[in-house]
């Protein structure tokens, strides 16, 4: 059936169950951020243009802004929240972002990361201007953008070794 | 975004029924619908979602060419080794278009649904004027800011730029278009503006791509996607051409030639003029060059997008003798 009224739904967000129930119109991010206060993934542009509310869909970087939350149930979502170990050990790409002071207001920080993990899994990593082309859809207005870019060399060098 | 209803579709025939009602639009990827609908632009009643539907997504490759499920993803397509073979101004076109993440939810169906990016279409609240958005109600941007409008295949109603890359690459090998059993080429998929600039495509409501077939060809196996753009990535075409080339056993005369353009037209825009041109002759950095400029026959500019003019003849030029240092 269709209904413009809530419609509830289920959600597989860092290995944790959610169940919600949202409008139709709610997209992922929205649902992170106002149902479930998991405000680590960003809203820049709300468009698909800045990258900022980067997460993972069944391991694939995907723009959170414009998916549904409703189709995203079934799927597994990772966000930035998701990324370190239990015992708060961070993931090697956070800690190369710190160690190579890859942001200045670090708003776009959370979509940067979200994106170089995948990034690195795709192996798109393996030279700065190949993963210039591939950090592309991740604005930094701060441009700390060569900063990114040895981060993300760093992390893709530490995960390989 | 107006709300509006959610429903699920379960298999293809109740995504064809359930999108034929009246304000019911198909979601895929959502890369375009999604953000037209925050824009006002798409008013959906209600969404009809295919993108958990199974089985829509293989990519089959061999020597007669590719058949391509409407839901993979531009992604998969991109980084598949048979397409990079077989096909490469496939592969260059889909990895040079939008950035990672939009190409790993975006799908090829959803691709050729793909609307103009004009400026004056997205945003309604400032300029009401669009016949695009609203039949009869005018073009603002003729008159208005051209710099990224097209030259070619405009017409007094519409001057909108058709923004994507695959269709480009897609025209030049002549794929087709699946719609369950209706077979329409990408050709004739896009329409132009004419007088009815509302009309992009040739669907039906209740019609559902669920495929897009290319044909293999010696053209499309030396193939190139050639971008020029204002920033180095993540940036629509100011002019573009996918290039195939076939030459005779002696290597220097050709056999084959497919050119299309892109950024510079209303549509994916097949340069037959360049071809016919130059079939037969010998390769030649001047002949080539010559010819390339019968891309742009019967062009008009607005102003601003006149460099288009120019542009456009260069990228083919420089595609076409790119793939010729291979021969």
């Amino acid at each position: 059936m269709t209904s413009k009224t809530r419609i509830p739904i289920q959600l597989q967000i860092n290995g944790h169950r959610h169940e919600l129930e949202v409008e139709p119109r709610v997209t992922l991010l929205d649902a992170l951020r106002d149902h479930l206060d998991l405000t680590g993934t960003k809203k820049g542009c709300d468009h698909g243009q800045c990258g900022a509310c980067t997460v993972h869909i069944d391991g694939q970087r995907v723009l959170a802004c414009l998916t549904l939350a409703a189709q995203a149930e079934g799927r597994a979502v990772t966000t930035i929240e998701g990324l370190a170990e239990a015992d708060g050990t961070l993931h090697a790409v956070q800690a190369a972002f710190l160690e190579q002071d890859a942001f200045q207001c670090g708003y776009c920080t959370p979509g940067q990361i979200m994106s170089a993990v995948a990034c690195i899994r795709e192996g798109h990593a393996g030279s700065d201007d190949e993963i210039r082309e591939y950090m592309a859809g991740n604005l930094c207005r701060c441009g700390a953008y060569p900063h990114i870019v040895a981060a993300v060399r760093q992390a893709a060098l530490e995960v390989a070794s | 975004m107006r709300d509006f209803s959610y429903l699920r579709a379960s298999s293809v025939d109740a995504a064809r029924q359930a999108s034929a009602l009246p304000g019911a639009m198909l979601l895929a990827g959502g890369t375009t619908l999604i953000d037209l609908a925050k824009c006002g632009v798409a008013e959906p009643d209600t969404l009809v979602d295919i993108s958990h539907l199974k089985g829509l997504d293989a990519i089959t490759v061999d020597d007669s060419g590719a058949t391509i499920g409407a839901l993979a993803k531009m992604s998969g397509i991109a980084d598949h080794a048979d397409i990079k073979r077989q096909f490469p101004a496939v592969s260059e076109a889909l990895w040079q278009a939008a950035s990672a993440q939009i190409r790993n939810m975006a799908t090829i169906g959803g691709n050729l649904m793909q609307r103009t990016r004009c400026p004056y279409f997205r945003d309604g609240e400032n300029f009401p004027a669009c016949n695009k958005r609203m039949p009869g109600s005018g073009c603002s941007a003729i008159g208005g800011v051209t710099r990224g409008h097209a030259v070619l295949g405009t017409s007094e109603a519409c001057i909108a730029t058709y923004p994507g890359d695959l269709a480009v690459a897609l025209v030049a090998f002549d794929a087709v278009v699946h719609l369950g059993d209706r077979q329409v080429a990408v050709d004739d998929f896009f329409l132009l503006p004419a007088a009815a600039p509302e009309r992009e495509h040739a669907i039906q409501p209740g019609e559902v791509i669920t495929a897009i077939s290319i044909p293999g060809s010696a053209a499309a196996r030396r193939s190139t996607y050639l971008k020029v753009r204002d920033r180095q990535s993540y940036e629509f075409a100011a002019a573009s051409a996918a290039v195939g080339i076939e030459f005779e056993a002696d290597g220097r005369t050709i056999r084959d030639l497919r050119v299309a353009l892109g950024g510079v037209a209303t549509k994916p825009w097949r340069a037959r003029g360049v071809e016919a041109a130059l079939k037969g002759k010998v390769l030649d950095a001047d002949a080539v060059k010559r010819a390339s400029l019968l891309a742009v026959e019967g062009a008009v500019d607005h102003g601003a997008n006149h460099y288009k003019i120019e542009l456009a003849p260069r990228v083919v030029a420089r595609a076409i003798l790119k793939l010729g240092e291979t021969a």
